[in-house]
């Protein structure tokens, strides 16, 4: 052991660059613990967009596809059952889809992005039933409209954008997933590219 | 051969004069009374949790799958399943009832004040743990409140800018709550909060001992040995340990050795708050729908929204803060400034005179107040948000905040009585 006097600017800065070194293998460390907590491959597999080929659908035609265990609906829209959204405004709960129920872009009249092309979460918001599609035969729930959703368990109803009737159990409108165009014939579900 | 054994012990780990500082030679103040049962029955209620907790791992599955039919398992074919899953279920709801209680006390007589501050940081810390630690051991049942409880409390993340979004995908690990969320929940519960938790009752206790406990009076056992204190006959009957001495430079009044007084004490709380607790258990296990809530005897189903999510009783008092914002950001940073606010309590209040014995009548109604409004947005919490109800509850929200508004401002220049100078 020597007595050589103690270099203080020595010892100092030794110090920080060991402690520095240090904090960063501890953060280095801390990554896979951290990342492990992100959705697993089989999560984001399972949580995946899905696509549907709606070249085929007809006029007033409703198909649902599968999304993270839910059903979606897409529907082709006539041009009756859009010119009928207008009618029944004064009677929705939610006309102006105020409440966070949908993607930016399906924030209108229609909630959707082209306005005869309806996709939505087909998940009644009261308790989660599946409500039925009555293309024809909704006058028998709402006086005077051709179409819409009636959902069997509650007896709530939704017109054919999705908007939920004053008076039922449901208390907000359908839910739109994110969804986009990949072409005029593919619909990507799941999936906007951040345009939300 | 034994005294060898225990001084041979001795030297190598000083485990008797640990004892002697802790237990046997530590100073209580004399005067503790109904209030000061809660901190050792928090132990107790403690290590009930541990106890129980770990018997129940052993027959419950972690999985989305068979979280729910495990819990009916235990409950039906287990031998003594059902009491032991009671006393968990019941433990959880006991252990914030004393909680509560013991924070109350430290509110009453001034306990958080200089030099106690970081005992009560400590204790704030527990609290919050506590809090974690409930809410995810109530997912475990994996029950229909289980599920959307947590889907309510995982998005209040969510309301966080920017990263809102992508840290409740974080915290569950999947695109909505699943067997993922379920098993990281499981391995917080059983093993990293618990660890924490000790700890942190580790270092509560450990800087409590350091500063002393407080006393219903809120004066300070402990004086300077400047001659001029006089001891009474009582004051010179115990030995206390040196380092509360500090070798010679103080002298305790007003002082008894924890153990055996207050040991024997504290069974006398333990008596009676076990009577309690088994009438829970055996007679009302559920708490009448509070500690266990009807919806949860039903699987969790992602696809089925109950019909009103209420969270457990205790969580309720910060609920209706939560709600009565409109905001959903507002709201949720009013909810963690409600706790922050206790938190800070050290500094929001500026008085020196501890004990709401001796402090002003306007202490002493800012503090019942406080309680009304805990008490009422508890209730306000577990009620569906009606307009009525959402008025109350931002009524009783303000009074909350209020009482810290009121207390910052009152306490540099409060009218206070004159402190006695011993024990009453």
């Amino acid at each position: 052991m020597s007595n050589a006097p103690v270099d203080h600017g020595r010892r100092r800065f030794l110090t920080i660059a060991t402690s520095v070194v240090g904090g960063v293998g501890a953060v280095g460390v801390a990554v896979p613990f951290i990342a492990s907590w992100n959705p697993s491959e089989r999560a984001k597999q399972a949580g995946a967009a899905v696509s549907a080929d709606i070249s085929k659908l007809e006029d007033g035609q409703l198909i649902r596809v599968e999304w993270r265990g839910r059903p979606v609906w897409i529907v082709k829209r006539t041009e009756e059952m859009l010119s009928q959204l207008a009618d029944t405004e004064n009677r929705l709960r939610d006309p102006g889809s105020a409440e966070p129920q949908q993607p930016t872009y399906a924030q209108n009249r229609h909630r959707s992005i082209k306005p005869e092309i309806f996709v939505a979460v087909g998940i009644c918001t009261h308790l989660g039933c599946s409500p039925t599609y009555l293309p024809t035969d909704f006058a028998a729930q709402i006086e005077g409209i051709r179409s819409g959703f009636f959902c069997p368990c509650h007896g709530s109803r939704f017109d054919m954008a999705g908007r939920v009737f004053q008076n039922v159990p449901a208390p907000t409108n359908l839910v739109i997933p994110p969804y986009m165009f990949i072409d005029d014939n593919t619909i990507l579900i799941g999936e906007d590219e951040g345009a939300a | 051969m034994f005294k060898n054994l225990m001084s041979w012990i001795e030297y190598r780990l000083p485990f008797m004069d640990k004892m002697n500082l802790h237990v046997m030679q530590y100073p209580a103040p004399k005067n503790f009374n109904f209030w000061y049962f809660f901190g050792s029955l928090a132990i107790l209620v403690l290590v009930n949790q541990i106890l129980t907790g770990i018997w129940l791992t052993m027959n419950y599955e972690p999985s989305a799958e068979g979280a729910f039919a495990s819990v009916e398992y235990i409950m039906r074919d287990v031998d003594y399943g059902w009491l032991l899953r009671y006393m968990h279920s019941t433990g959880a709801s006991a252990f914030f009832v004393v909680v509560y209680l013991h924070m109350l006390r430290g509110m009453m007589y001034g306990s958080y004040q200089k030099p106690r501050e970081l005992l009560w940081i400590f204790g704030m810390l527990i609290f919050l743990v506590l809090m974690a630690e409930a809410f995810m051991g109530y997912m475990l049942p994996w029950g229909q409140m289980s599920y959307w409880g947590a889907q309510v409390i995982i998005s209040i993340f969510g309301v966080i800018p920017f990263i809102g979004d992508d840290l409740t995908l974080w915290i569950r690990g999947d695109y909505v709550i699943s067997g993922a969320t379920l098993n990281r929940f499981f391995a917080l519960h059983v093993i990293a909060l618990p660890l924490v938790l000790v700890i942190l009752v580790f270092l509560h206790i450990m800087a409590l001992h350091e500063v002393g406990s407080n006393n219903p009076d809120g004066i300070d056992i402990k004086r300077d040995n400047d001659g001029t204190v006089e001891l009474t006959e009582a004051d010179k009957k115990f030995t206390f340990h040196q380092y509360f001495t500090r070798g010679g430079k103080k002298v305790i009044v007003d002082a008894i050795p924890f153990h055996p007084y207050y040991t024997v004490k504290d069974l006398v709380g333990v008596a009676g708050f076990l009577f309690i607790f088994a009438f829970v258990i055996f007679f009302m296990p559920e708490g009448g729908g509070f500690f266990l809530e009807p919806p949860n005897f039903e699987t969790a189903n992602p696809m089925k929204t109950p019909d009103h999510i209420a969270p457990v009783w205790y969580f309720t008092p910060f609920y209706a803060i939560l709600r009565a914002i409109p905001d959903p950001l507002f709201g949720a940073a009013a909810m963690f400034l409600a706790i922050v606010a206790l938190a800070l309590l050290p500094w929001i209040d500026r008085g020196t005179v501890r004990s709401v014995r001796y402090r002003s009548e306007l202490h002493r109604w800012n503090l019942v107040f406080f309680c009304i409004s805990f008490v009422a947005l508890g209730i306000l919490g577990v009620l569906p948000a009606t307009p009525t109800y959402a008025l109350l509850s931002q009524i009783f929200s303000f009074t909350y905040f209020g009482f810290f508004a009121l207390l910052w401002l009152y306490s540099k220049n409060e009218k206070t009585k004159p402190l006695p100078v011993r024990l009453t």
